[in-house]
């Protein structure tokens, strides 16, 4: 009596770890799963802002579909949100949805098996490439399916603090910025004039994501919208990739960047007269920097409706821990909709990845007229490549920059073609 | 049942949980490791289907051909060097003066504990604040003050985590020698100072021999905690920076094996990390148990 109960729990232990492992299988499972709707659990970030609209979103879904409801949370913390969520795919406990997935990461979590490629459902393709135009093309990955749904941009722009130029004899009404010559001057005197002690203070670390904030905005601008990686190679070791590199060196070299780290916000602390970065930011700026905003710069020039940046964007996925995926669908669907994305441009200052987001909203651009450049600037926007080993190309090419250009231990020419080389390799293997 | 617990069940009973723990914990992450790092291994979703062929030590001929992993080894021998001499030296010392009877001697000993118990992230700050460019440092060497600063210089930038570390840690092996002090006969002392012995050659031939045992635990200690070195360069010099040379093999095993999603080459650096740590331990107690 006592074997037979014992094999008999063993027996429905089996079953159960079997039916644990099919679910998240492919084939009939994942057809079965697409279709099928219930409660389902979403996280998002954890930005106060990002946190309310998260709120308001999930509570009118929550109203008008009491029998698929949807619990939400904010990101467990962790050193990064990427680490908790290839943790979370592993484990298998993985949300349905993640209003917080970096592009970067996308290639590696569809290497782990983690995410539902969006073309398995009807309209998944055509509701992306209609949301969002042409802009969608950079979020395909390498098998040409959209494993990532593009969500919000935070085109990268150049703030500068009015008062710090004023303070050095410069005009904040039309700074002078556009071109590498004319930056370097106007860094030159911001800081020889007492404006603040740097022109501009991008992160110096070496964390693989630093380069979206120093080189890769303005690689973008100089190359017209080129990818750091396009058709498997390397695009970084060209002429205008070295520009740029020349460009921030001699920054660095003059002391006009620093090469330390920074505990805090330098431009808020008035410790740089500058800052690279997205909207996102004007909400910490709010009541402290009086700021206004221009392009990044480029070698001859470009006017601004020329001129590319970096998008860094944040995308949703849908993770294949997920059972209810038709369900999860449609929230995405809902969270996505024209209304849910002007409810969260109103709450955050993001611009949502959508077609045309400038003339969509005319009425928040009217009243919020500061967040009209960064509209603008959305349509043009080069996302970072959706390639295999994303992450090891980035910090490859980090660990270039550095060592040349923010150091100067190497000519930044050498090192970009040696990181182009090994890049290369990279990019190959699949 | 006596056949299975063995002569001693009590002592049997008592010993299982942490024998448990230590298999669990310890001894199967350690056999998966070096699973992985024979491996092409990734982590993947539950019922993923992925291959994860055996590649016999090709993971270990990556990393060890990799400059990046080469160097962090360097510079952690370079943290060594500095930050185990200097904590046995010091703590010794410091244990010593707060052994005797001297004014504020309760609060001296909270005072070198308490950088022990504060997070690494909250500590960081502080010495930021004094190793910048304009830090205090800095201000007070004026002119001598090096170019560029202690924590971008390429050359001492892993010295001054070194000099962090020890400082940060010198609590605890103080606390570990006031401990062995305790057992230090002071009829010794008393025959020595007879003798006519100094206070110096007191401590060095009274005080030095009689706490060889802890000295040879702090330096294990030491050794064992200074190679898994991770938090100090990921804040306070920005992910191992300059160009680096202050990353160690713990940190270049996270940005390997967790951001960029190879936990097989993780895992091969871990596994020579824990190969070198055995053979200098090993060493370290050979020299240090051959002088008793």
């Amino acid at each position: 009596m006592k074997r037979t109960l014992t094999a008999t729990l063993l027996l429905l232990c089996l079953a159960g770890t079997t039916a644990a492992c099919g679910d998240s299988g492919g084939g009939g499972d994942a057809d079965a799963a697409a279709q099928a709707r219930g409660e389902i659990t979403v996280w998002y970030s954890n930005n106060a802002e990002e946190v309310a609209w998260g709120k308001q979103m999930v509570a009118a879904w929550n109203a008008e579909h009491p029998d698929q409801k949807v619990t939400a949370q904010e990101i467990p913390t962790g050193k990064s949100s990427e680490e908790v969520i290839g943790a979370a795919i592993a484990a298998g406990n993985a949300p349905c949805l993640i209003f917080n997935t970096s592009p970067a990461s996308v290639s590696q979590f569809q290497k782990q098996g983690g995410l539902v490629a969006l073309d398995s459902f009807a309209d998944g393709k055509s509701y992306i490439e209609e949301r969002s135009g042409k802009v969608a093309e950079q979020y395909k990955s390498t098998d040409g399916k959209y494993y990532q749904l593009p969500w919000k941009a935070n085109p990268v722009m150049i703030f500068y603090n009015k008062k710090a130029f004023a303070k050095a004899g410069l005009d904040p009404a039309k700074p002078s910025l556009a071109t590498y010559d004319e930056f370097l001057a106007t860094a030159r005197k911001v800081v020889s004039g007492g404006g603040a002690q740097y022109a501009i203070y991008p992160a110096p670390s070496n964390e693989f994501y630093q380069s979206w904030f120093d080189f890769y905005p303005l690689f973008a601008a100089e190359s017209g919208g080129k990818q750091l990686v396009a058709d498997g190679k390397a695009q970084f070791a060209s002429e205008e990739g070295k520009k740029v590199a020349a460009f921030w060196r001699t920054l660095y070299a003059e002391k006009l960047a620093s090469q330390e780290k920074y505990n805090g916000d330098s431009f808020v602390d008035g410790k740089a007269a500058m800052a690279i970065v997205g909207p996102w930011a004007i909400a910490t700026y709010k009541g402290k920097v009086d700021w206004g905003v221009v392009p990044v710069p480029t070698s001859a020039g470009k006017a601004a409706a020329e001129t590319w940046t970096f998008s860094d964007a944040k995308n949703v996925a849908m993770y294949s821990a997920c059972k209810n995926r038709g369900t999860a669908w449609d929230v995405l669907k809902f969270a996505t909709s024209k209304e849910q994305d002007g409810k969260f441009l109103e709450s955050t200052g993001q611009m949502p990845l959508r077609d045309g987001v400038a003339t969509a909203y005319p009425e928040y651009f009217a009243k919020n007229a500061d967040y009209q450049v960064f509209a603008d600037q959305a349509a043009r926007t080069v996302e970072v490549p959706n390639v295999p080993n994303s992450i090891t190309i980035w910090q490859t090419f980090r660990d270039a920059w550095s060592k040349s250009v923010i150091f100067g231990q190497q000519d930044p020419g050498a090192a970009l073609d040696g990181a182009a080389q090994k890049v290369d390799q990279l990019a190959a293997q699949s | 049942m006596r056949s299975l617990l063995g002569k001693q069940p009590v002592g049997t009973a008592f010993v299982v949980p942490y024998v448990v723990f230590l298999a669990a914990v310890f001894a199967y992450p350690l056999g998966f490791a070096v699973y992985m790092s024979f491996h092409d291994y990734f982590f993947a979703a539950p019922g993923a289907i992925v291959e994860r062929p055996f590649v016999g030590f090709d993971k270990y001929a990556a990393v060890l051909s990799d400059p990046a992993v080469r160097r962090s080894f360097g510079n952690v021998g370079i943290f060594l060097l500095i930050n185990v001499p200097l904590t046995v030296v010091l703590s010794l010392l410091l244990a010593t003066a707060l052994n005797t009877a001297i004014r504020w001697r309760t609060f001296f000993r909270v005072s070198y504990y308490v950088p022990y118990v504060t997070a690494s992230v909250a500590v960081v700050g502080v010495w930021l604040f004094l190793f910048n460019s304009n830090g205090l440092v800095n201000s007070v060497l004026g002119p001598l003050a090096p170019d560029p600063s202690w924590l971008v210089n390429s050359k001492l930038a892993m010295p001054t985590v070194a000099l962090f570390v020890t400082w940060k840690q010198l609590g605890f092996f103080i606390l570990l020698y006031l401990a062995a002090l305790q057992n230090v006969s002071k009829d010794l002392y008393e025959a020595a100072s007879m003798d006519g012995a100094s206070r110096v050659k007191s401590f060095w031939n009274v005080t030095v021999p009689g706490v060889r045992p802890a000295t040879t635990l702090v330096v294990l200690l030491a050794t064992v905690t200074g190679a898994n070195l991770f938090t100090e360069p990921y804040l306070l010099t920005g992910g191992g920076g300059p160009d680096g040379a202050s990353a160690s093999p713990v940190l270049i095993m996270y940005q390997r094996g967790i951001e960029q999603g190879n936990p097989d080459v993780g895992s091969a650096i871990g596994v020579l990390l824990v190969v070198a740590v055995l053979l200098l331990a090993l060493l370290q107690r050979r020299l240090l148990e051959r002088e008793s």
